[in-house]
């Protein structure tokens, strides 16, 4: 016995030896095992193929996201890729020598050169220039200037010649002083003069002859048409164009020949019989053709040598037409999509010969991608030395595909992008009949699983055949199965984009469970320009109505005003499937998720048109009982950014309309606060998370003392700024900028706090949380970004520390509160300087709040960076007692310190970061992290270490060897001490 | 910056003030309260309860140089200053808004922090019948009792107008209490927050007052300037921040990572074997005691033998 002592006594002192720090930083191999992360570009918009060199095929995108992007033509990966700043949109892309990749963005301000193979900026050139024009790029084959081959970019009014070498200015020649607005720059091969073609006001058209060695103006010219130019025009050759007249009722011919002008008229009329209507000219670059939509055709019209308009073909308007594209013997080629029940038909047709095709395919094509809306054409040389045609579409839902030979060669879901909002959904239960859609898997996938794996056994697979094996079985692994698990972590994170299509992602790896393009949100007749506005959870079953499948309401709007018609859809969040649409109804102008729901855990949702009315849905008796029930205690708030108010709002009796609706409600305003228009504007809102869990309502401080946090869901937090300060930092002097912040409560409209910092501006990043506040902005005077809280504590229930009067029940912890009491706080806050500038802020959520919180930054890096929230806690001070250093407050500094392990993001970019989401596991102390941008990134963090679950490491063998271990020991010291107390005995 | 105009129990002196001028019918201005130093001058018309002519805002008069008598305190700075009314209104749930009271207030000029209101006084014009039938009316109805003041006080009728409301069932104590608290920023109105004196408690009940009377309290409230960020000398912040956490220890062995599970455990398991150990002997022992001792008994008498 004495001995089993003895080893206990010496374990324990082992045990307490032993104790160690905790890390937060993650080791080299658990990168990937539970985080994931995936490259886009977004919509292409421009795209420049090179295929001509034997090495890598490839094509030079520039899409709606301002991302520069060289793309695998095989594969459709991603060799390289630069995203430029959000207002640096790429105007024209292009390749010059066969080596750059020349950009021209902002307005035709910047001019930059990159390096084809490796995507390295070789050069950049800023172009000055204050007025706005439209951009041209022109790369003109065989001009020199000396040894420089010129680029041409006409951009801000002016026409720049640039050295391709090193992007030095070589001349400039201001072209909008002399009132042209200018359409084309055209230089003929050999040629020393460049041609600047465009129209002065409405009714001249213009040529300007310009010497390429100096800018020198040679000559202009200019005709006057009566009938005056609507501003399409398209330039057939280099000496031709045609251009619509300003009733777009005519074509009109242009023609510069030797400094001379002609110009033609014809009326559409005249060749096409049945074209009342006005016209368009549609804007491709197609040489030698002209491409007219009028009505419901498309009509393409050649030019005859003789000035005569020939009608070559007629298609239906859906139709999508490529640039054109010359191939071999000077001879163009175009693509055209038609599109037919799920397929698209590809015809290549010669421009000189339009009624025969080089090319016919038709190609299956999902119906979830929608319509094509971009095509560009490009050929290659067959086995068989004829000409074959590859063409890159550009679809409904912003995918991009490689269409060859009929088939999808590869596809890129490039609409997750641009995502607008985020949600998650559960995944099913284990034993539920109820199935997630399967994976999209072609047979051929799984067959080849199958043979890699069988090469796997057999010992037949070399390195690439083994990391493909090992990436199927991480794929099959238990953390992308389709059910829910023990710890939550498991989840579909649905995700709504511009384009209007919903995807689901698995948490496990990423991929797509389902996707769907809605119906409700596509362009249609009776919804012209759809616009997507957000998500919401619709129905989330827990309690009742376990058999149901959860679902999701994505709302969105016809055009881009506030009193344009609303549309809604529910989405079943198992199978992806539309359950309802309904639309085009009333405006959306604010949408407000009740925190009630009906039997079938539907929730129930006021939407508010710009009339005031409020409707609620779902549009049930039940939800209207419940919504009648509860109208005492239902309250919103509406922000009017432009005019700076803030009001309060509340329902009341049924709306007067012409046709009655009982589920239509008038709206009273309540309360109001007006931020003074000379001296304040609005900038940033933010409010609490409405699922957060809060633990504890009291935080025990140092002195054993209690304070009582101040816990509203209706807390608002709102950041106003000097006007004259609401532009870019350095704008204004720190003098004559400010910024104040409020926090407000939403039911009574109460000022809780309001504090200036003098001499800071924004932008404004805020999160609230629990009951504080964080919020970053740029200090003026210090040069610094800063980052400053406020906690907000209740002091009217600061006399309940009394422990006697706990016992005694005389306490009020436990009496509804209600938001007409005027509780007394007080806050507390400090400022901190911070070195980064910020894209997003977010704070970590977990399943019951008990974890501590994490502060997740989006920097302007493009990373996560995970902040303990104790660094921002206004407590701290430069010498904390003993008593506060066991609390946890760290000693005080003037800066917040960036701890490289604490990038939550570890090596990885999510470009062009837009937000941060996170949800809680069922776990406790772990939260799930969705940061989105045009790349998406996904893991699991845990603030405060997993401590209530043993990690993946733990050795289980170990554990059992030490308890056998200790078993024996016990018995061989029984038998033992047994032994010794016979010996004993006979003594 | 707060400026509490009243005082609770300064009020209630008001309060019987204004019921006597009401009495005397005579429209003579009270100067009771310390505050109203300069009260000859604000054209109180609430006050005396005799024609209800506060509904339009009185725009600022400009300098008066036949002021009677200055304190000296202010004779530098004074003429700048310039007094303002402007009207509280009242609207009984969705009823149009209609004048309930008169603040009065000075403007005053200071070369910092541009032009403050100070000095601010309330009169509250009483009920009048069809007011106390609309507002019986809201607390059976549990709706709401709203007021509203412009949002500008310099500019002559306000377009905008800050607004807040109470559900009508806080307010009756004895009489009924309130407690506006006006933000401001410089000059303008930013919000007003009207509401009962203390809590009112939900669910809330129905219940009349006593006494028609106002009692009412009035805070101006101003924002607050932000605290400075601290600067410290660099080295002391950066080397002590971020070291501290940024040193990582070497990786640990499997007792270091999980003694606390193992720990409990082992203990667990060792009692446990002791326990299972120790019972059969002891029932052992508690059988045999008895022959035990006979035994011994026995052996006894076979020593002795």
């Amino acid at each position: 016995m004495a001995m089993a002592i003895r080893i206990r006594v010496l374990l324990l002192f082992l045990f307490f030896l032993s104790l160690s720090h905790p890390t937060f930083s993650l080791y080299q191999d658990q990168v990937g095992l539970m985080d994931w992360h995936q490259q886009y570009i977004g919509k292409v918009k421009h795209a420049v193929f090179h295929t001509q060199k034997a090495g890598r095929k490839r094509v030079v995108v520039s899409t709606e996201e301002n991302v520069i992007a060289s793309l695998d033509l095989r594969r459709g990966e991603i060799f390289w890729r630069h995203v430029l700043g959000s207002n640096d949109t790429v105007n024209e892309l292009d390749i010059a020598l066969g080596k750059y990749v020349i950009t021209l963005s902002s307005g035709g301000k910047y001019l930059r050169a990159w390096n084809l193979p490796d995507g390295q900026m070789i050069w950049e050139s800023f172009l000055p220039g204050s007025t706005a024009s439209r951009s041209i790029l022109s790369i003109p084959t065989n001009l020199k200037v000396g040894k420089d081959d010129l680029i041409l970019a006409y951009g801000s009014g002016s026409l720049y010649a640039v050295s391709s070498i090193d992007g030095e200015v070589l001349w400039t020649k201001d072209l909008a002083s002399e009132g042209i607005d200018v359409q084309q720059l055209i230089h003929r091969h050999g040629s020393n003069i460049i041609y600047a073609l465009g129209f002065i006001g409405s009714s001249h058209f213009a040529t300007f002859e310009i010497n390429a060695k100096n800018g020198e103006l040679l000559k202009h010219d200019k005709v006057r048409f009566t009938g005056g130019f609507c501003g399409d025009i398209s330039f057939l050759k280099s000496d031709t164009a045609v251009a619509l007249d300003s009733t777009r009722s005519s074509l009109v011919s242009v023609r510069f020949r030797d400094g001379e002008i002609s110009i033609e008229q014809v009326h559409i009329s005249d060749l096409l019989l049945d074209s009342s209507g006005v016209a368009a000219i549609l804007p491709y670059k197609l040489i030698e053709m002209v491409a007219v939509k009028v009505k419901e055709f498309i009509i393409f019209v050649k030019l005859t040598n003789e000035g005569k308009f020939v009608v070559v073909g007629q298609i239906d308007h859906t139709a999508i037409i490529s640039d054109s594209l010359s191939i071999l013997e000077d001879q163009q080629a175009i693509a055209l999509i038609q599109h037919g029940d799920n397929k698209i038909q590809l015809t290549v047709k010669l421009v000189s010969d339009w009624s025969n095709h080089l090319i016919k395919e038709t190609s299956y094509m999902d119906c979830q991608r929608g319509l094509a809306q971009r095509i560009f054409l490009n050929n290659y040389v067959r086995t068989d030395r004829s000409s074959g045609f590859r063409a890159l579409i550009v679809m409904e839902d912003h995918s991009l595909l490689l269409v060859q030979q009929g088939e999808i060669v590869w596809s890129r879901e490039d609409g997750l992008a641009s995502i607008v909002e985020v949600t998650t959904s559960e995944l099913p239960l284990e034993k539920d009949s109820v199935s997630v859609a399967t994976v999209e898997h072609s047979l051929l996938e799984w067959l080849k699983g199958h043979v890699l794996k069988l090469k796997g056994t057999l010992m037949l697979a070399n390195p690439d055949d083994i990391a493909a094996i090992q990436k199927l079985r991480v794929q099959s692994s238990e953390k992308s199965k389709m059910t829910r698990d023990h710890n939550g972590f498991r989840k579909l994170i649905i995700v709504l984009t511009r384009a209007g299509k919903l995807f689901a992602l698995h948490t496990g790896d990423g991929q797509i469970v389902w996707s769907v393009l809605l119906n409700s949100l596509r362009k249609s007749q009776t919804c012209e320009a759809p616009n997507v506005l957000t998500l919401h959870q619709w129905q989330v079953p827990h309690h009742h109505a376990l058999d149901e499948n959860p679902s999701i309401l994505v709302l969105g709007r016809c055009g881009p005003n506030l009193d344009s018609p609303g549309v809604y859809s529910i989405v079943d969040a198992y199978t992806g499937k539309e359950l309802n649409s309904v639309g085009p109804f009333h405006s959306i102008v604010q949408i407000i998720p009740l925190p009630h729901t009906d039997s079938r855990e539907q929730r129930l949702h006021l939407l508010i048109d710009k009339d005031w009315h409020a409707h609620l849905y779902p549009r049930s008796p039940e939800a209207l009982a419940i919504f009648q029930r509860e109208v005492g205690n239902i309250y919103w708030y509406s922000v009017e950014a432009d005019n700076g108010i803030l009001r309060g709002h509340a329902a009341k009796e049924n709306c007067i309309l012409q046709l009655p609706d009982e589920y239509c409600f008038g709206t009273r305003n309540l309360w109001s606060i007006v931020f003074p228009s000379e001296s304040e504007r609005i900038i940033a809102t933010a409010t609490r998370k409405l699922n957060e869990a809060v633990h504890t309502q009291a935080k025990v401080v140092a002195d054993q003392d209690v304070m009582y946090k101040y816990i509203s869901k209706n807390l608002l937090f709102i950041a106003t700024v000097a006007p004259q300060a609401a532009g870019d930092i350095g704008s204004v002097t720190p003098d004559e900028s400010w910024l104040v912040v409020y926090l407000v409560d939403t039911i009574t409209g109460r000022i809780l706090h309001r504090m200036t910092h003098y001499g800071s501006q924004g932008p404004v990043h805020a999160v609230v949380s629990e009951n504080w506040v964080v919020y970053h902005y740029f200090n003026l005077r210090a040069h610094r970004y800063e980052m400053s809280v406020i906690e907000i504590y209740d002091q009217s229930r600061a006399d309940n520390k009394d422990v006697l009067k706990l016992v005694l029940g005389k306490h009020n912890l436990t009496s509804a509160i209600s938001a007409y009491t005027r509780t007394e706080v007080v806050t507390k806050q400090q400022s901190y300087f911070f070195s980064h500038s910020l894209k997003a802020i977010s704070t970590t959520s977990t399943a019951k709040g008990i974890t501590s919180k994490q502060l997740l930054i989006g920097t302007v890096g493009d990373q996560v960076l995970a902040l303990d929230k104790r660094f921002l806690d206004p407590r701290r001070t430069l010498n904390p007692t003993q008593a506060e250093k066991e609390e946890g407050i760290i000693p005080l500094t003037d800066s917040l310190p960036i701890i490289p392990q604490s990038y939550v993001t570890h090596a990885l970019k999510v470009e062009g970061l837009r937000g941060i989401v996170t949800v809680p596991a069922k776990l406790e102390s772990t939260t799930l992290v969705f940061a989105h941008g045009v790349d998406l990134f996904f893991t699991r963090l845990a603030p405060s270490k997993t401590y209530d679950s043993l990690t993946e490491d733990f050795s289980y063998a170990l554990l059992l060897i030490t308890i056998v271990a200790l078993v024996v020991a016990i018995f061989v010291t029984w038998i033992l001490s047994e032994r010794k107390e016979l010996q004993e005995k006979w003594r | 910056m707060k400026i509490t105009a009243y005082s609770p129990k300064s009020s209630s002196w008001i309060l019987l003030l204004l019921t006597l001028s009401f009495l005397l019918t005579s429209s003579f201005a009270f100067q009771s309260d310390e505050l109203l130093v300069d009260d000859e001058e604000f054209g109180l018309e609430g006050g005396s309860g005799s024609t209800p002519d506060v509904g339009s805002t009185i725009p600022a008069r400009p300098s008066q140089p036949a002021r009677k008598r200055s304190p000296p305190d202010f004779s530098s700075g004074s003429d700048l200053d310039s007094k303002v009314q402007f009207t509280l209104e009242h609207a009984f749930g969705d009823s149009d808004f209609s004048p309930a009271g008169t603040f009065a207030a000075r403007v005053k000029n200071s070369p910092h922090s541009g032009q403050t209101l100070t000095k601010l006084r309330f009169s509250r014009t009483d009920f009048t019948a069809a007011d106390k039938d609309n507002f019986k009316k809201l607390l059976e109805a549990d709706d709401f009792y709203r007021i509203r003041i412009p949002s500008n006080l310099l500019t002559p009728p306000g377009i905008d107008y800050v607004i807040s409301s109470v559900k009508a069932r806080c307010l009756p104590r004895h009489g009924l209490d309130e407690h506006i608290v006006i933000h401001m920023d410089g000059v303008n109105v930013l919000a007003v927050n009207y509401g009962s004196q203390g809590a009112c408690q939900y669910p809330r009940h129905l219940k009349f007052p006593k006494r028609w009377l106002f009692n009412s309290h009035t805070v101006l409230k101003s924002g607050e300037q932000a605290p400075r960020t601290p600067v410290f000398s660099e080295e002391t912040a950066v080397g002590e921040n971020g070291e501290g956490e940024g040193v990582a220890p070497p990786e640990r062995s499997f007792w270091a990572k999980y003694w606390m599970y193992l720990l409990p455990l082992g203990l667990i398991v060792m009692n446990a074997m002791t326990q299972a150990m120790n019972m059969p002997e002891e029932q052992q022992g508690g059988g045999q005691a008895g022959s035990q001792v006979q035994q011994r008994g026995q052996s006894a008498a076979v020593r002795r033998r």
